[in-house]
């Protein structure tokens, strides 16, 4: 007898996309055309972002998860994005405030192609693939989300990483003559800042996304683009991006530097370290009412535990 | 300064639709889906703010009665403090639901490794005795020691705002106008309480 084994992240048939969201992206592509004849002559920026929302809703999809993808509405409308507010509804409140036209991304340090990059410098629209992946919350609640965007590593590629580069720093936006209103108050030390090890950065999971269930990342959510690292939690996965740096040394980020014991720079989903103030055991995921088991890694040990191999998990929390 | 009487029935009545409010919303919105994505953290949050909230406008009532020497003020104070008890009582119950899913295991772990929980825990356990102790037929009974056994509010008072303190993520602002609510409550009542010794 033939017994097939499938991979976790293999395509089952009844994991095929289905057929509402299919609907929705036909719909949402045909608006696209319609928007492209009525307009005139579009700016470059403007074109590329047609383009960019037309490939991002044609993106196959490469990696699916066995449990219930959380919807549009709840993704969209529960954040944490302090720089647009505290409370869980603020971010989508006041999303209009994040203006990302013309957005670009000033890449530094140990690399031999430093410079400005644009969006469509950076990301190739054409190998857009969508990627359903857990997102943990380092507050213990989660969710599914159908990301689209491309693997970091290829974007990273581009840049041509020296040999002193070790790590990657990444900073969200932030002008201090016209600050986000979130920014004006003193909650973090502004602007965000992550980061990641360089192996972690490379790592085939790691993701810069620039959608969401087919549609172009909506701005509560950290448009244009923002990183997803699955198995770290949440607040690893910075948003709307402008400042990539390779550096031989491990950069500042802003948890850590708020409250060094209670977020690590290596924040991996761990049920066995507790945040000193509440447990990891157990998450809420949204649209849930009671808790489920936190996974290791967030259930991607089988892919990413390797990386940590010999190291002590609960001093490099 | 003096309530007229026929104001304090009234000003009861207010009083009780006044702590009733947040409740009534909660309830509102529990079957209008107006609770948001999150309706667990959302009521776990909201009664745990009102019960704050109202015990420290009970907290305000001394400095208050000193401050505009109004004594009658202190008659309104038992309602604010059953009504704060009663959403603690309703915010940690939706914990224990909820979250810790009645593991006794959970429960203990919280409150021996988490100082915020060990700070709302006690606040919570103080104020049971207050609670039950809060009509009349045991202010007759208790006599003087009744109003002994009732300053642990001002333990209470501490522990539940460093529950929120220590709870909060970031160098948020909220917590901190409660502590500053705190020490002037309290600063009020000690000055008065000097005073009226030397004098």
């Amino acid at each position: 007898m033939l017994i097939k084994t499938k991979k976790s992240w293999e395509l089952s048939e009844n994991e095929v996309t289905n057929e509402d969201l299919f609907n929705k992206r036909r719909q949402f592509m045909k608006m696209g055309g319609v928007a492209a004849m009525s307009s005139y002559l579009p700016a470059l920026s403007w074109a590329a972002a047609d383009h960019l929302a037309n490939q991002i809703a044609l993106a196959p999809t490469t990696r699916t998860l066995d449990e219930k993808l959380n919807s549009f509405e709840e993704i969209t409308n529960y954040n944490n994005f302090y720089e647009l507010g505290t409370g869980k509804g603020d971010p989508v409140k006041n999303a209009d405030e994040l203006n990302t036209d013309d957005w670009s991304i000033e890449v530094t340090g140990e690399c031999d192609n430093p410079g400005t990059y644009a969006l469509e410098d950076l990301i190739n629209f054409n190998d857009l693939e969508e990627r359903i992946y857990r997102m943990r919350c380092v507050e213990a609640w989660s969710m599914v989300i159908p990301w689209t965007g491309v693997s970091l590593s290829t974007i990273l590629d581009k840049m041509n990483p020296n040999s002193d580069a070790k790590y990657v720093g990444f900073e969200t936006i932030y002008d201090r003559s016209n600050p986000l209103s979130g920014q004006r108050s003193r909650v973090l030390d502004w602007p965000y800042r992550e980061g990641l090890r360089l192996d972690e950065a490379m790592h085939p999971l790691t993701m810069m996304a620039v959608g969401i269930y087919g549609k172009p990342m909506p701005n509560q959510n950290g448009a244009p683009l923002r990183l997803v690292v699955p198995w770290k939690y949440g607040f690893k996965s910075i948003k709307s991006i402008t400042k990539i740096n390779f550096s031989k040394t491990q950069p500042q980020t802003s948890w850590n530097m708020a409250g060094p014991r209670e977020y690590g720079f290596f924040s991996n989903v761990n049920p066995e370290v507790n945040h000193p103030r509440w447990s990891q055991g157990s998450e809420r995921r949204i649209g849930e009412l009671f808790r489920r088991d936190t996974l290791m890694f967030n259930g991607y040990g089988a892919e990413v535990a390797s990386m940590y191999d010999g190291m002590d998990m609960s001093t490099n929390y | 300064m003096k309530i007229p009487s026929q104001w304090a029935t009234s000003l009861r009545i207010l009083l009780h639709l006044l702590c009733a409010t947040p409740a009534l919303v909660l309830i509102y919105n529990t079957f209008t889906g107006g609770l948001g994505f999150n309706p667990i953290e959302t009521i776990t949050h909201q009664t745990g703010i009102w019960a704050l909230r109202i015990l420290l406008v009970s907290l305000a009532i001394t400095p208050l009665r000193i401050l505009l020497n109004l004594v009658q003020l202190v008659t309104y104070r038992r309602l604010l403090g059953v009504w704060a008890f009663f959403y603690a009582f309703v915010h940690f119950s939706i914990y224990l639901t909820f979250d810790l899913q009645f593991s006794f295991p959970l429960v203990v772990d919280d409150i021996i490794q988490r100082p915020f929980m060990t700070a709302g825990f006690t606040a919570l356990l103080l104020m049971i005795p207050l609670a039950i102790t809060s009509t009349r037929g045991w202010q007759r009974r208790l006599k003087k020691n009744w109003g002994k056994l009732h300053k642990v509010v001002y333990v209470i008072g501490i522990a539940a705002v460093l529950h929120f303190v220590w709870l909060t993520k970031g160098n948020q602002p909220e917590p901190y106008i409660y502590v500053g609510l705190l020490i002037l409550f309290y600063s009020v009542r000690l000055v008065n309480k000097f005073r009226s010794r030397t004098a």
